[in-house]
């Protein structure tokens, strides 16, 4: 690709250069990822589009419609919305929160726009990124350890996940704290908050304990021993191990998957959908999947190096991680890992928010890429 | 201010430098994964794979049909026939279990016991599971159930097998019964038929006898489950191999007519065929309707059975051990020709002094001059004694076990006694004394310790017939397996001494003055041979002697003597033996009188009506000369 040179960041680009500039591979292999979701949806529901995949699919060419739309928006765009949306999403999740308390159902993760509905701490995980990008473009290295300046970012990451352990929901906020703190540690905190900081987590896991629900509790010593509760809450992990197991090296073949269409796996067609995946196609299949992730996570990283703004690059890379610690703890979860939290696999699992904040977040990577000759100075708000 | 400065290009070297941090530790991450993925699906693939497939097949075991129990011409002594039964599933009942069972209760009965079963039942199981609500219905409610079915949501008829006894208690000694599993047989069998629920099992004769070859094997109905473990689909179904059916030498008609003659006497007998040892009635009375036990025996039928001193529960033909009285005789007379007392007279006064004992004849003023034919003929107990004191213990016992006494004759049937055939070795290893020789002369009339079952005595009575070693055997055929009979031995006596003593006993019956004579087949051509016996079953005092011995009439009944006959017919050309015992009935001989109707009913089931063997043969018309 041949960097055309823009001699001042106020220039714009016309529609159709973006659209020729748009990474088409990285879509396509986001196309390819998704298709195989939709034959695993198609295999639980036992050979049939209904009731998922064909849902699925109408959503997911909803999200590239959404993705190429957010790519052509310039980046500065996004730059000045940052906070706003940011704002926005903490208000629905303060809404979510109080709701979820107040009218008494424990917990609460959606809430409901006219027709649709949808879950705040999705929309908090991109906009969280969004924020902390912002925010961070305008430091320097030095400046993001000043303790002042670095209390503001703690405060954007801590009161969402704050919120989001109240709902209960123990994954989101694990999530939006690695999000939060690796952008943080990219934007280059000094070594000597980080140490420290890794120490006292260690340090205050006991305390957190304490502050678990019993449910949580519950998942992690059934995780620490799956066979004290071998058909209770110990279920979803060794079934979960039993159908990927089961699969070997090629799998039983498509659609002739016994554990998930049987219900011998819970949430079959949400957060364990790759057990499906690892029983018909085995080992070779689900080291298929993870090196598309991977090369998906490749392109991400390339996108944000090559950006030539703090906030392009910051905000690249905040997608990135937060696509790859979506892969990671469900991946860990269904293999028996890590303790059984509600996190579903990126492009794969059903569900209409995840699948469009992905795809949004992926519009934002590629408003990254399509604008990353695009110069902002630090003390730069963006546009508007 | 300028746009960009020195520290915006620090912090992208930062970013880059930290980038590769991060990008590593996802390589990692990554590595970690495929690491986890290798040790589940390559490492432990196929300890996962059988789980799985444990998860989603479930086996279940199909009882394979009971093997029938076949007479010797074809008809059914023990079948299976339907059973029609009413299943209840929880989860179907759209009113609730209650209201299910209320429902059903206006067209049959369920009694509180049941009613209590029934809720117990499906507590301990998932609610799609079908509970068993009552068993065996005749078809009139089970008809009726059906017609109604439309208002009795959760409730299934169904139709299962269970054993069928048609000919009841006629039958029972020789077919026993099956009745449902007991730990003690779950400890002995490791077969997984017997955990099905319901499964029954053999106990006692045939039942037991041939229970692996009639039970067959398993079938399995292999179903896909969900995770419930509602079925989802039949994966496949191997029907299993029914049991053998078992062919009897048993004739049904012969059976029931011996069990019908016994009647309500405490009796046995054994008809069998002389040419090969078949068995063709065994039969012990009183007897009980093996369907009961199938089905489900009440306590008060239970206690009816065990505290009847006729001893219902009891196969006398096989385990009950007698004294053989006079029977014993005719092994005595053999052993006698053979010895070289063929020729052997002594005068009778009605008693006999060894040392300071005196052994008494049943015939008080005794038989005058007798030889052995007389001495069978009449029973002369004397004269046995006599022959018992030149022969020995040793040599009697040797001649009693060829003819099969002392030991179980090997029919195939559990249950078998051995008797007792007493020698000197015996007495010393079972009593610590030695043999006394007046032992020796109150074994010689078949009293004191020997002790012989009808099957023995009916084998005995066989072989004097056949003048061969036969064993009785009972069934024909298990199964298609057929196995060739082993040969038959000639039995080790002189052709003489089996002339002789066939020649007394047909004296017995059919000469005058027979001991048995009044009872004899007259029908020309049927005629039969016979040796009666009265087995003592207490000890008659000096005091009670000279007072003169008490008639049996006069004693209660568990003291009166037992009457023993062995018998073969017809006399030409022998071709059936009977052994027929009546405990604690000697007066009158009903003994005879059971075994010349059997032997003569048995003898017409030919179906010309024809004697067996006609005319008379040589033997039998120089000994009516």
């Amino acid at each position: 690709m041949t960097a055309r040179p823009y001699a001042a960041y106020r220039r714009t680009l016309s529609i159709a250069d973006k659209l020729l500039d748009i990474n088409w591979g990285l879509v396509m292999l986001i196309g390819v990822i998704a298709c195989v979701g939709f034959a695993m949806l198609y295999s639980v529901a036992g050979g049939h589009f209904e009731p998922w995949a064909g849902t699925q699919i109408v959503r997911f060419l909803a999200g590239i419609a959404l993705l190429v739309v957010v790519a052509l928006v310039d980046i500065r765009v996004w730059m000045s919305l940052a906070y706003p949306a940011y704002g926005l999403a903490l208000l629905l999740l303060v809404a979510t929160t109080i709701a979820g308390h107040v009218g008494g159902l424990g917990a609460q993760r959606w809430i409901e726009l006219g027709p649709l509905q949808m879950q705040p701490s999705e929309l908090m995980k991109i906009s969280l990124v969004m924020a902390l990008a912002r925010y961070l473009h305008g430091l320097s290295v030095e400046e993001v350890s000043w303790p002042l300046k670095l209390g503001i970012p703690l405060a954007m990451i801590g009161i969402p996940t704050l919120l989001v352990l109240m709902q209960p929901n123990l994954g989101t906020a694990t999530i939006l704290m690695a999000d939060g703190c690796t952008l943080l540690f990219l934007a280059g905190l000094s070594w000597w908050w980080i140490v420290p900081a890794v120490a006292g987590v260690i340090a205050a896991v006991p305390v957190a304990w304490q502050f678990l629900h019993d449910y949580q509790k519950q998942r992690i010593l059934t995780f620490l021993n799956p066979a004290s509760d071998a058909l209770g809450a110990g279920w979803n992990i060794s079934q979960a191990e039993i159908a990927i197991g089961s699969g070997g090296v090629a799998g039983k073949g498509f659609l002739q998957g016994t554990q998930s269409r049987l219900n011998f796996l819970p949430e079959k067609e949400t957060d364990f959908i790759f057990t499906t995946l690892g029983e018909e196609f085995g080992f070779v299949g689900c080291i298929a999947l993870l090196l598309l992730f991977a090369v998906v996570i490749g392109y991400g990283i390339r996108i944000a190096m090559s950006s030539r703004s703090q906030f392009g690059r910051l905000l690249a890379m905040g997608i990135t991680l937060n696509f790859f610690f979506y892969i990671m703890i469900n991946a860990a979860m269904v293999m028996g890992l890590i303790p059984v939290v509600g996190i579903p696999m990126p492009l794969i699992s059903y569900g209409g928010t995840a699948m469009l904040t992905v795809l949004f977040g992926f519009g934002l990577l590629m408003s990254v890429h399509v604008h990353r000759q695009v110069e902002i100075p630090r003390h730069s708000a963006g546009i508007i | 201010m300028p746009l960009f400065d020195r520290k915006d290009k620090s912090r992208y070297a930062t970013f880059s430098r930290r980038t590769l941090l991060v990008t590593g530790g996802m390589g990692a991450v990554f590595a970690a994964l495929a690491g986890r993925l290798y040790q589940l699906q390559i490492i432990n693939g196929e300890e996962y794979m059988t789980r799985a497939e444990d998860n989603r097949v479930n086996q279940r075991l199909l009882a394979p049909l009971r093997g029938r129990i076949i007479d010797r011409f074809g008809n059914e002594l023990a079948t299976n026939r339907r059973n029609y039964r009413v299943l209840l599933v929880p989860e179907q009942a759209t009113e609730g279990v209650g209201a299910a069972l209320r429902a059903l209760g206006r067209l049959i009965v369920i009694t509180d016991h049941q009613h209590e079963r029934i809720l117990h039942d499906i507590s301990q199981n998932k609610r799609f599971v079908p509970v068993t609500v009552a068993e065996n219905l005749d078809w009139d409610d089970f008809a009726s159930i059906n017609l109604h079915l439309p208002y009795l949501p959760g409730i299934q008829p169904d139709v299962g097998e269970t054993r069928d006894y048609p000919y009841g208690d006629t039958m029972s000694h020789v077919l026993g019964y099956v009745a449902a599993v007991s730990p003690d047989d779950l400890q002995h069998d490791d077969d997984p038929l017997l955990d099905l629920p319901g499964f029954r099992i053999g106990r006692r004769g045939i039942e037991k006898e041939f229970d692996t070859e009639m039970r067959g094997t398993a079938g399995t109905d292999r179903v896909e489950v969900n995770a419930y473990g509602r079925v989802i689909r039949e994966l496949g179904r191997e029907p299993g191999v029914p049991g053998s059916d078992v062919y009897l030498t048993v004739d049904r008609d012969v059976q029931q007519f011996v069990a019908k003659s016994l009647g309500a006497e405490s009796a046995a007998c054994v008809v069998m065929d002389v040419s090969n040892g078949d068995v063709i009635a065994l039969a012990s009375t009183p007897g009980f309707d093996p369907n009961l036990f199938n089905v489900g025996i009440t306590p008060d039928q239970w206690n009816a059975l065990t505290t009847n001193d006729h001893n219902p529960l009891l196969n006398k033909a096989l385990s009950g051990v007698y004294p053989p009285g006079s029977t014993f005789k005719p092994a005595m007379a053999l052993a006698a020709v053979d010895n070289g007392l063929a020729d052997l007279q002594i005068v009778c006064n009605g008693q006999l002094t060894l040392g300071n004992h005196v052994f008494h004849c049943w015939k008080r003023g005794g038989h005058g001059l007798v030889d052995l034919h007389k001495g069978i003929q009449q029973s002369c107990d004397v004269f046995f004694y006599e022959v018992a004191k030149r022969l020995g213990i040793d040599k009697m016992a040797d001649a009693a076990k060829k003819l099969g006494l002392g030991e179980p004759t090997g029919i195939e049937m559990p249950g078998e006694r051995a008797g007792v055939m007493p020698t000197r070795a015996w007495k010393m290893a079972t009593y610590g004394v030695p043999w006394q020789q007046g032992e020796t002369l109150v074994t010689g009339i078949g009293q004191g310790y020997v002790l012989a079952t009808p099957i023995q005595l009916a084998t005995l009575a066989a072989r004097i017939a056949s003048g061969n070693k036969v064993f009785p055997r009972i069934s024909r055929v298990v199964g298609n397996k057929v196995e060739p009979r082993p040969r038959i031995d000639a039995l080790p006596f002189s052709v003489k001494a089996i002339e002789t003593v066939q020649s007394g006993m047909n004296a017995v019956t059919n000469d005058p003055g027979g001991t048995a004579y009044a009872w004899r087949i007259p029908n020309p051509g049927f005629e039969m041979a016979g040796k009666t016996g009265t087995a003592q079953v207490r000890v008659i005092t000096r005091a009670e002697r000279e007072e003169g011995v008490k008639k049996d009439a006069a004693l209660p009944w568990n003291l009166r003597d037992h009457g023993l006959f062995i018998a073969f017919a017809p006399v030409s050309a022998p071709r059936y033996a009977c052994a027929c015992i009546v405990e604690h009935g000697a007066t009158g001989h009903p003994q005879v009188q059971m075994a010349r109707d059997i032997l003569l009913y048995t003898q017409q089931r030919d179906p010309a009506k024809l004697p067996t063997a006609y005319p008379v043969t040589a033997a039998s018309v120089q000994n009516k000369a």
